[in-house]
């Protein structure tokens, strides 16, 4: 028992991250309609400022929660810069053009970061500084959680009911709604298109720069391809909750985590990531729309 | 002459000619040289056939290395394996080594349409997006499965494969793979591909079943992809499932990118080309330490969609082959 509840803690500490990467793509598919190969490199990349931040504030050796934060901000920060350039150099000229078009730039766009990334970075992967300090929580049950894990959830749930807040509440989320469920019409209304379509890169990139620098820190290695096999994952989670569903993301994300940690704890560890190709072929099958989302056939 | 003594005839010449030329070309080219012409005429086969789906049908595959690693293995095995089923005494075994690779190349190539339509049946009935998803995990998950796959040597690699694949069979597939789509795309299953590609609502308002033409077109694709696969499998003589990766199949999308979506001349043109770039981007290589190529490719992409999205070759759009019924 206290096992089962053991596996499903690391699933939801697992899941909360894909969910925080998969709020990017789920954002940006409602917009645009434009499946953001790039965006799980942006998450490496985010990873990676975090890094360099980390050892640059000597978190390694000393580590403690604001710096940490300053990192996280800082990563968050510079993300965020490089997805609006992405969606100002890469997406804006090709919004007119046939979706196919925008694909495949998308996903030339994640190639060009991952091999610029193994030039820059290094292809080996890396050590994170851990900047959390690194305590076990006794719980009852013999549950044990340990503080980065406690600070990784707590991060992740206030981000995404952040993220909630400035979609349901603020001018901006409104825009951004509008822009979801009638592009020209929302234009016409007049709505600043590209304004809006700039802040949902940069916070979809500033989300998934803070999802790395968690990754980093509660699995202690990175490397420039780690935004691939992570990116796809959240991007099954965002179709399990339908895409173009913010909220549907973040269910998505966490149902992925605990899928992939109770395959890791009854099943076998090395079918652990074919776990969420299995579920994305069943959703395609039997709810295409995802859980929450409206199947909507294309008109004219 | 009457059309159908035409149409042989032409077929029969064709065919001597092509038998005529592989003989001779390794006369000509030197053995490395030769090695670099076979490569480049696996990677048109492999780009036409992608065409097919990403250029004619408008569908966005990002698998084709993992159904070429399946006709490239299943062949293998039927090549290497031939041996051990059967006691019986070969007669002519010139004769039984080119029937028993061409029979594997074939069922190589069709267990490769059957991984397509494993794939594409469930996907290609939505937008194309998913497709790309689905594909790209489809690719792992092919090389993951044969990684682990002992009797074709798993992560160690499957050497000792016959050489079979000479200058004749890998330009007989070229050809063959060429001459199907092209009859193919001149047909009225060709307008249905291109209607789909053009606007999936109107095409089929004029009662085109969408889903099965994509279904269709991709399962062809993947079938030539598997051919391919044999052909390289039958020419390299060894395999391993680091060939097949994701990088493999970006290759081939560049190739098809470059050379314009649906454009099979360009595309021809340019996955020759880019099949023998990197032998001159060796030296550039040697010089500056670090693989350049992919960031290369990767660039090509996107400039490509930026600047030139209907390829390099536009002006000359002509039919690789002429089709008369």
């Amino acid at each position: 028992m206290s096992e089962l509840i053991q596996h499903l803690l690391n699933g939801v500490a697992l899941g909360a991250v894909y969910a925080l990467i998969a709020l990017g793509y789920t954002m940006v598919f409602g917009v645009l309609k434009l499946i953001n190969f790039a965006h799980g490199d942006v998450f490496m990349v985010g990873a990676y400022f975090g890094y360099y931040m980390g050892n640059a504030l000597g978190l390694n050796e000393h580590p403690s929660v604001g710096g940490a934060v300053l990192t996280t901000t800082v990563a968050m920060l510079g993300a965020a810069a490089l997805g609006t350039t992405i969606e100002r150099l890469a997406y804006r000229p090709l919004r007119k053009a046939p979706r196919i078009n925008a694909l495949i730039t998308a996903i030339g766009v994640s190639m060009l970061l991952q091999y610029t990334g193994q030039i820059v970075f290094g292809a080996d992967p890396k050590f994170y500084p851990q900047m959390l300090p690194s305590v076990d929580i006794a719980l009852p049950l013999e549950l044990v959680l340990s503080s980065v894990q406690l600070i990784v959830l707590v991060a992740a749930v206030a981000l995404m009911v952040g993220l909630d807040f400035m979609v349901r509440r603020t001018k901006y989320g409104l825009a951004l709604r509008a822009l979801s469920q009638d592009f020209e019409a929302a234009a016409l209304m007049g709505i600043p298109v590209n304004r809006t379509i700039a802040i949902t890169f940069a916070v979809s990139a500033a989300l998934a720069a803070a999802a790395g620098v968690l990754v980093g820190v509660s699995y202690p290695k990175i490397d420039p391809l780690m935004g691939n096999l992570n990116g796809m994952k959240a991007f099954v989670a965002a179709v399990l909750g339908g895409i173009g569903h913010i909220r549907g993301a973040a269910i998505g994300g966490l149902f992925l985590g605990l899928c992939e940690e109770m395959m890791t704890g009854y099943g076998s560890s090395t079918y652990r990531d074919a776990i969420a190709f299995v579920v994305l072929i069943i959703v395609l099958l039997v709810r295409p729309a995802g859980l929450f989302g409206k199947y909507e056939v294309e008109k004219v | 002459m009457s059309p159908v003594v035409k149409r042989y005839g032409a077929l029969v010449l064709g065919g001597l000619l092509l038998y005529g030329f592989a003989e001779l070309l390794p006369n000509v080219l030197g053995p490395y040289p030769l090695r670099v012409f076979i490569n480049m005429c696996i990677a048109a086969t492999l780009a036409l056939s992608l065409n097919l789906v990403l250029g004619h049908t408008g569908q966005f595959s990002l698998g084709h290395a993992g159904f070429m690693a399946i006709g490239a293995y299943v062949s293998a095995f039927i090549t290497v394996s031939f041996p051990t089923w059967t006691s019986a005494v070969v007669i002519n075994e010139a004769f039984t080594d080119t029937f028993v690779f061409a029979l594997a190349t074939f069922a190589g190539a069709l267990t490769a349409a059957l991984g397509g339509l494993i794939v594409g049946m469930p996907t290609l009935r939505l937008r194309g997006d998913y497709l790309a998803i689905a594909t790209l995990g489809f690719g792992e998950i092919v090389r993951v499965v044969l990684l682990n796959i002992n009797a074709v040597g798993g992560a160690r690699g499957y050497a000792g494969i016959p050489h079979r694949a000479d200058v004749f069979w890998v330009l007989a597939a070229l050809a063959l793979c060429a001459w199907v789509i092209q009859a193919l795309m001149d047909s009225a299953h060709g307008r249905a591909f291109l209607a789909v590609r053009e606007d999936e609502v109107a095409a089929s308002a004029v009662g085109i079943d969408v889903t099965k033409y994509k279904v269709r077109a991709f399962v062809l694709s993947s079938f030539f992809a598997g051919v391919a696969g044999a052909m390289f499998a039958h020419h390299e003589t060894y395999l391993n499932p680091a060939s097949f990766q994701f990088q493999k199949s970006i290759e081939i999308v560049v190739m098809v990118v470059v050379g314009g979506l649906g454009n099979s001349f360009g595309v021809f043109v340019s996955a020759l080309l880019l099949a023998y770039l990197p032998e001159k981007l060796r030296d550039l290589q040697e010089i500056t330490g670090i693989d350049l190529r992919m960031v290369i490719y990767s660039l090509l992409l996107v400039v490509m969609m930026l600047v030139k999205p209907q390829g390099l070759f536009a002006k000359w759009r002509v039919p690789l082959w002429k089709y008369r019924p």
